[in-house]
C-alpha cells in the first residue's frame, strides 16, 4: 500500500495568485494511497525542505509529490531532501502548478481544477515509481585536446597542471596555430611569438602533455569518461627522437621555391621544412608532394646532410590508440577565401576584387606576414608585385562577412579591430603613407576597443570611409578602388598601392568530418554547438565533449583564452573523482523479450544501444538481444517507441507509469 | 513617420507602392554604399543611389520621386548585382521613375529624358516597332515645347548625311502588320500604379 | 542549322550593319536566320523605365510570336532584348505570371525556348569547329573584347558566363587567332539608351572605355550589342573632340570578326559602314 505524502507550494503569489492553493491541498489529501497533504509559502526554501524531510520520517512515506514549479528548477533540491531522508530520491515527482497552470490561465476555479489534476497524475506516476541508483561510470583521468592553437594550449595548460594528463593533437607540423603567425596583437600590441611562443614551449616541455604534432584524430569510439581515441601520426621522414633541429637539411634543400602555408604564400619554403623558427616542435617535416627523393628517386641530399642520421625516407602513417575521459575541441579558424573557387555550393567569392589576379590585392593574414618581424620580408612592408613600399594602403573591412549574397550572413567580429591595428602598424612603419578603411560600422566592444580604434584615426591618421567597395581593377601598377562614402552620399575612388582584404572567418577544413566523429553538432556554417548559448557556452550535447576558441564561432585571443580555461575547467570537475554519476532514468531492454530486430540500434541518436548475445555459463549461444549502455543513453525514448516487442522501457518513465496518469484523468 | 527639418517631408505618410512594384524588401538595405561605389553615374546624381533607397526607408520617398538621379541612372544593373543584401535597386530604381511620372513629380532638369521615353513608347505602341526618324523629330520637338531650347532642334543633324552616306536611315521602316494587338497591349498595361 | 531570329529595332534601323554582318558571318557558317512572324519591339529601356507591366508583356509577346513559329531556339544579337526575353521566361516560371501575361499578349505562353546571344550562338556551333574553319586568321587583331551591361547582368536572369570577370569573348576571338587584352571595363556600362536623351553621360563613359582599351594595348574593341557599337563608334568623333584625344578605335561586331577570319570580306560584312574605319 502507497504512503504518499503531497506538499503544495504557494510559491509567494506566483501560484497563490491564481490557485486556490488551501483547496487544492484540502483535495488532494483524500486521493488513495495519501498519507499527508500540507502547503507552505515556499517548499524550495529552508523550512520548506525540512517540511518535507520530516513528513518523510513521522509518516514514513514511500513517495513524495511536491506540487509548485518546473523540476528544472527545484527537482535536484527536493531529490536531495528526499535522500537526507533516507528515502530513495528517485521517488520524487513534480507536479508543475506554476509553469503549466498558475502562470498560464486566468480564471482561479478552473486553475485550481486544473491543478488538482495535475498532483494526481504525479500521484499515480509516483505510486509505479521503482527506487533507482544512479548510474556510476568509470573515468580515465585524461583529456584530449584537439587543436594546438592558443585555445587549445590554454586549456592544455590549465588541465595538466592540475595534475591531469593531457594528450594534444595538432595537424600542422608545430602547434602555435594562427596566433603564431600575427605580427602584433590588439589592443596592446604585444609581439604575438612573444607572448606565445613561452607557452608553446611550456605544452613542448611539460611532463603531463603528449603531443602529437602533424596528426590527426582518425577515429573516436567510446563515451564520456571512456573515449577510445585513434590518432594518424602523420608521416615526417624525420624522426623527431634523433633529429636535433640544426637545419642543416634545410638550409641544403635545393626545392626552395614552395609557397610557404605559414607564410600564406607572401614566402617561400624548401621542401624539407620547419615552418617557423620557433615551432614547437622544433624539428622538419618533409612535404611528400615536392620532395624530388620520395617522387622520383632523386636528390636524397638532405640525407648525406644529416649527421644525426635523422631522415628516414621509408617513414609511413601511424595509428596510435589513446584512451581518455574527456575532449576539449579547439581547431579554430581559417579564412574564407576570397577568389572564385569556394568549397560550397552555397558560398561566392568577390571576382569584382581581383583577388588572385591582382598580386597585390592580399588579405589580412598575408598581411600580418608581411608586417610581421620575422615574416618574408622581415617586417618590411614590400608589397608582393615588385617589393615597393607601399604608400597608399586600403583596407577593406567585411569581405565575405554580412554578405547575404557572397553566403555568410554573419559578423567575424574581429575584423575591424585588427584593421585598426593595420593602420597603425602600416603607418608605424610607413611614415609618409596613408591608410585608408573602408567599413560599414565599427565594432570595437571589448576593453580599451573602441580608444584603440580612435587612436587609429586620431594620433596616427588613418582616414575611414563609411561604405563598402564595388570594384578593384589595376591601372599601370596602381589599383583603383572604387568605393563609396554613405556619409556624404559621394562615390570615393583611391589609387592605391596595396589593398588588404579583411576576409571572413569560417571554421578550420575538416570541421564537419571531425564533429560527425565526435558525434557533437554543428551549424550551416560548420561552427561546433554548444548547449546552451548563454549559459552553456563551453559545452557540447555530447557528454564529455567541450569546445573552446574559433571552432565555436568568430571571436578573438582574450575570448579564445577565457573559453578555453572554461573548458579546462570543465574537464576538471569530471576528471575530479574516478567515477561519473549519471542520472538513472534511462532506457531499459527486457533481454527476455527483446525480438533482437536491433531497430533501436539505428534509431538511437547517440549509439548507446549494443547488439550483444546471452550465453550460458559454458558460452553456449541463447539468444541474441539489444543492450542499453549505461554510460551513453541520454534517456531519449526514442528506442521505448520503436520496439516493436516493447521490451523497451524508460526507467522513472515507464510505460505503465504514463498509462496510468493516462488513465487517472479519464 | 516624421523627420523633422525636412520641408521636402510634408508627405511623411505617404505610401508609394515602390516595394511591390520592385518587388524587393527595402528594410533588408543596411546602407553599406556599394551601390553608390560600383554607380558608373553616381557623381552626376544629385542623391547616391544609397541615399534614394534611404529616403524611401524614412518615409520620404517624395525627395526620391523628385530627385534627378532616377532619370540619370543608365539602367546597367550594377547595383543589384552587387548587393550584398540582394536589394534589387535596379528595380527600386524603375519603379521610382514609373510612380514619379504617374505622379507628375519628374525633375525638371530631366524633362528631355522623359521626354525621350514617352516618344519612345508612342512610337512603338503606333508603329509596332520603332520608326526612328519619326522617333527623333517627335522627340526633339517635345523637348523644343518642354524647354524652349531651339538649339536643341538642330544638334545632331550633321548626322543625318553621315547616316544616309552609311544607308542607315530608313524613311519607310518595316512595319508590323498586326498593329491593334500592340495596342490592346498597351492598353491593358496602361493602368497606373495605385497610391 | 535553322534558328529563330530576333533581330529587335536597332538592327532594322540605324544598327542593320549588325544585321549585315550577322547574315554574312553565320550564312558562311551554314546557319539560316528565321525571322520571327511579325515580331514587335521589345520595349527596350523606356518600357521598364516607365511601365513594369508593359515591360513584360511586350516582350512576352514576342516569346509567345516565337513559339507560334515553332522555334526551339531564338537568337537576339540585341542584349536587352534577350535579357528581357529571358525575364519574362523567369516570370513565368515562379510565380504565375503565365496567366496574366498569356491573356495580355493574347497566345499560350509556354516558356520553354532557348533564348540564345551572340556568343552563345559560337558556342553553339563550336569552337573546334569555327577554328577548323578558320581560313584568315587575325593576326592583326589585338582586341578589348568589351561585353557591356546586359550580356551578363543580371546573373539570376541571363546566367552566362562569369558576371565579374567574363572570357566567353576571348574564347571565341582566340579560335580566330586574334589576340585579346585583359583591361578594365569590361562590363562598365556606355550609357546606352542615353545617346539621344543625355548625351553627355554616353561620351564621359565612352571615353573611359575607350581609352582604358587603349591604355591596356589594345588596337580596337570587340562588341556583341548594337548600342555599344552606336556608343563607341558613331559617338567616337564626338568623345575625341570633346576630350581633345586621338583614340581611332574600330569597334568590331564580333561576327565582323569571326566573319574576317573565315575569309568574307570587310564589305560583305558591312565593316566599311562604320564611322570608324581602318584609316
Amino acid at each position: 500500500m502507497s504512503r504518499i505524502g503531497i506538499f503544495t507550494c504557494w510559491c509567494g503569489e506566483n501560484i497563490a495568485r491564481t490557485v486556490d492553493v488551501d483547496d487544492v491541498a484540502k483535495q488532494v489529501s483524500s486521493l488513495p494511497g495519501v498519507r499527508c497533504s500540507v502547503n507552505y509559502k515556499y517548499m524550495c526554501s529552508d523550512p520548506g525542505q525540512a517540511m518535507v524531510r520530516e513528513k518523510i520520517a513521522s509518516e514514513k512515506l514511500d513517495g513524495v509529490v511536491v506540487a509548485s514549479c518546473s523540476p528544472h528548477m527545484h527537482l535536484k533540491t527536493f531529490r536531495r531532501a528526499a535522500q537526507a531522508a533516507g528515502l530513495n530520491p528517485y521517488l520524487v515527482e513534480m507536479a508543475n502548478i506554476r509553469e503549466q497552470c498558475s502562470w498560464v490561465h486566468h480564471d482561479r476555479a478552473q486553475a485550481t481544477a486544473k491543478a488538482v489534476d495535475i498532483i494526481r497524475l504525479s500521484v499515480e506516476k509516483v505510486r509505479n515509481d521503482a527506487a533507482l541508483d544512479p548510474i556510476r561510470v568509470p573515468v580515465t583521468r585524461r583529456a584530449l585536446v584537439i587543436g594546438g592553437g592558443v585555445a587549445g594550449i590554454q586549456a592544455a595548460l590549465d588541465i595538466a597542471d592540475a595534475g591531469y594528463e593531457v594528450v594534444m593533437v595538432e595537424r600542422e607540423p608545430s602547434i602555435g596555430g594562427k596566433m603564431a603567425g600575427l605580427s602584433e596583437t590588439f589592443p596592446t600590441l604585444d609581439c604575438s611569438q612573444c607572448i606565445l611562443t613561452p607557452r608553446m614551449v611550456e605544452v613542448g616541455q611539460h611532463p603531463r602533455i603528449k603531443l602529437y604534432s602533424y596528426s590527426e584524430v582518425e577515429a573516436v569510439e567510446g563515451f564520456v569518461g571512456n573515449f577510445k581515441i585513434t590518432i594518424r601520426q602523420k608521416a615526417r621522414y624525420v624522426d623527431t627522437a634523433k633529429c636535433t633541429g640544426c637545419g642543416e637539411c634545410w638550409n641544403v634543400c635545393p626545392l626552395k621555391k614552395n609557397p610557404s602555408e605559414f607564410d600564406f604564400a607572401m614566402g617561400m619554403r624548401p621542401a624539407i621544412y620547419i615552418p617557423f623558427p620557433q615551432a614547437v616542435p622544433a624539428r622538419p617535416v618533409i612535404d611528400k608532394k615536392q620532395c624530388a627523393k620520395l617522387i622520383r628517386n632523386g636528390c636524397g641530399l638532405c640525407e648525406k646532410k644529416c649527421k644525426a642520421e635523422a631522415i628516414n625516407f621509408k617513414d609511413e602513417d601511424k595509428l596510435v590508440e589513446e584512451k581518455v575521459g574527456t575532449v576539449v575541441v579547439a581547431t579554430g579558424y581559417k579564412l574564407y577565401n576570397i577568389a572564385k573557387e569556394q568549397d560550397k555550393a552555397w558560398l561566392s567569392g568577390y571576382g569584382e576584387y581581383g583577388y588572385g589576379k591582382y598580386k597585390n590585392v592580399i588579405d589580412s593574414l598575408q598581411f600580418e606576414r608581411l608586417v610581421s618581424a620575422s615574416g618574408p620580408t622581415n617586417g618590411v612592408l614590400k608589397r608582393p608585385s615588385d617589393g615597393a613600399i607601399p604608400k597608399n594602403v586600403v583596407f577593406i573591412s567585411c569581405v565575405g562577412s554580412r554578405d547575404n549574397a557572397k553566403g555568410l550572413p554573419y559578423c567575424s567580429k574581429i575584423c575591424c579591430m585588427y584593421t585598426a591595428k593595420h593602420a597603425m602598424l602600416y603607418k608605424h612603419k610607413v611614415h609618409d603613407g596613408q591608410a585608408h578603411v573602408f567599413y560599414m560600422d565599427i565594432r570595437a566592444g571589448g576593453k580599451g576597443y573602441d580608444e584603440f580604434v580612435r587612436r587609429a584615426i586620431e594620433q596616427d591618421g588613418a582616414r575611414y570611409y563609411r561604405g563598402r567597395v564595388s570594384k578593384i581593377t589595376e591601372e599601370n601598377g596602381k589599383l583603383i578602388v572604387r568605393g563609396a562614402d554613405t556619409l556624404a552620399g559621394v562615390p570615393v575612388t583611391i589609387e592605391a598601392d596595396l589593398v588588404v582584404l579583411a576576409a571572413a572567418m569560417r571554421p578550420a577544413d575538416g570541421i564537419e568530418e571531425l564533429a560527425q566523429k565526435l558525434n557533437i553538432g554543428y551549424d550551416e556554417f560548420g561552427f561546433l554547438l554548444e548547449s546552451h548559448p548563454k549559459l552553456r557556452p563551453v559545452e557540447t550535447n555530447t557528454a564529455g565533449i567541450f569546445i573552446a576558441g574559433a571552432c565555436h564561432a568568430p571571436k578573438d585571443i582574450p575570448e579564445s583564452v577565457a573559453q578555453a580555461s572554461a573548458a579546462a575547467s570543465k574537464v576538471q570537475v569530471m576528471l575530479a573523482a574516478d567515477e561519473l554519476t549519471r542520472e538513472p532514468e534511462i532506457a531499459a531492454i527486457n533481454e527476455q523479450t527483446c525480438a533482437a530486430c536491433f531497430t533501436c540500434v539505428s534509431t538511437c541518436p547517440y549509439h548507446a544501444i549494443e547488439r550483444t548475445e546471452l550465453r550460458t555459463g559454458r558460452g553456449a549461444f541463447i539468444k541474441r538481444t539489444a543492450r542499453v549502455n549505461p554510460g551513453l543513453c541520454m534517456g531519449c525514448g526514442t528506442c521505448v517507441s520503436v520496439c516493436p516487442s516493447k521490451s523497451a522501457d524508460l526507467l522513472g518513465f515507464t510505460e505503465q507509469q504514463v498509462y496510468a496518469e493516462v488513465e487517472a484523468l479519464a | 513617420m516624421n523627420v523633422q527639418g525636412n520641408p521636402v517631408a510634408q508627405h511623411s505618410a505617404e505610401s508609394y507602392p515602390i516595394e511591390v512594384l520592385a518587388d524587393t524588401q527595402l528594410a533588408n538595405c543596411y546602407q553599406c554604399g556599394k551601390c553608390t561605389a560600383g554607380c558608373p553615374v553616381a557623381a552626376r546624381m544629385d542623391l547616391a543611389p544609397n541615399q534614394l533607397i534611404r529616403t524611401v526607408q524614412l518615409g520620404q520617398a517624395a525627395t526620391a520621386l523628385r530627385s534627378q538621379s532616377i532619370w540619370e541612372c543608365v539602367s546597367c544593373q550594377t547595383c543589384s548585382t552587387r548587393c550584398p543584401k540582394e536589394v534589387d535597386c535596379a528595380a527600386v530604381m524603375d519603379a521610382l521613375r514609373e510612380i514619379s511620372l504617374a505622379e507628375g513629380m519628374v525633375a525638371p532638369s530631366q524633362q528631355p529624358i522623359v521626354a525621350f521615353q514617352q516618344a519612345f513608347l508612342d512610337n512603338i505602341r503606333r508603329n509596332g516597332r520603332l520608326a526612328e526618324l519619326e522617333l527623333i523629330a517627335q522627340f526633339k520637338t517635345a523637348v523644343f515645347f518642354r524647354t524652349g531650347r531651339l538649339a536643341f532642334l538642330f544638334k545632331d543633324a550633321s548626322l543625318a548625311p553621315q547616316l544616309g552616306k552609311r544607308k542607315k536611315l530608313h524613311f519607310l521602316p518595316g512595319k508590323v502588320r498586326d498593329r491593334k494587338v500592340v495596342e490592346r497591349i498597351f492598353a491593358k498595361c496602361s493602368k497606373g500604379p495605385k497610391k | 542549322m535553322n534558328i529563330g531570329y530576333y533581330p529587335g529595332c536597332a538592327l532594322h534601323g540605324s544598327s542593320n550593319d549588325y544585321e549585315q554582318s550577322l547574315q554574312a558571318c553565320l550564312g558562311a557558317l551554314d546557319i539560316q536566320l528565321q525571322e520571327i512572324n511579325d515580331w514587335i519591339c521589345c520595349g527596350a529601356t523606356a518600357a521598364h523605365a516607365l511601365n513594369h507591366k508593359l515591360s513584360l508583356a511586350l516582350p512576352a509577346r514576342n516569346l509567345a510570336l516565337a513559339e507560334r513559329d515553332g522555334h526551339k531556339q531564338v537568337f537576339a544579337p540585341c542584349p536587352l532584348c534577350s535579357m528581357q526575353l529571358l525575364k519574362v521566361q523567369k516570370a513565368i516560371a515562379g510565380n504565375g505570371l503565365r496567366a496574366e501575361l498569356s491573356q495580355i499578349v493574347e497566345a499560350d505562353l509556354r516558356g520553354d525556348g532557348q533564348i540564345l546571344n551572340l556568343i552563345q550562338v559560337f558556342q553553339t556551333i563550336g569552337l573546334d569547329k569555327l577554328k577548323a574553319a578558320v581560313k584568315e586568321p587575325l593576326k592583326s587583331i589585338t582586341a578589348a573584347c568589351y561585353y557591356g551591361c546586359l550580356l551578363t547582368r543580371p546573373p539570376e536572369v541571363v546566367h552566362f558566363d562569369d558576371f565579374e570577370q567574363p572570357k566567353s569573348m576571348e574564347a571565341v576571338l582566340a579560335a580566330m587567332g586574334a589576340k585579346t587584352v585583359e583591361w578594365s571595363y569590361k562590363t562598365e556600362c556606355c550609357g546606352a539608351g542615353m545617346t539621344m536623351a543625355s548625351e553627355d553621360t554616353v561620351l564621359e563613359l565612352a571615353h573611359k572605355i575607350l581609352s582604358n582599351a587603349a591604355a591596356h594595348g589594345a588596337n580596337c574593341v570587340a562588341v556583341a550589342c548594337p548600342m555599344c557599337h552606336v556608343n563607341l563608334d558613331m559617338k567616337q568623333a564626338a568623345v575625341e573632340q570633346r576630350y581633345n584625344e586621338k583614340l581611332g578605335m574600330v569597334i568590331y561586331y564580333l561576327s565582323d570578326l569571326v566573319g574576317l577570319a573565315l575569309g568574307l570580306s570587310a564589305e560583305q560584312l558591312g565593316v566599311n559602314r562604320h564611322f570608324v574605319t581602318k584609316a
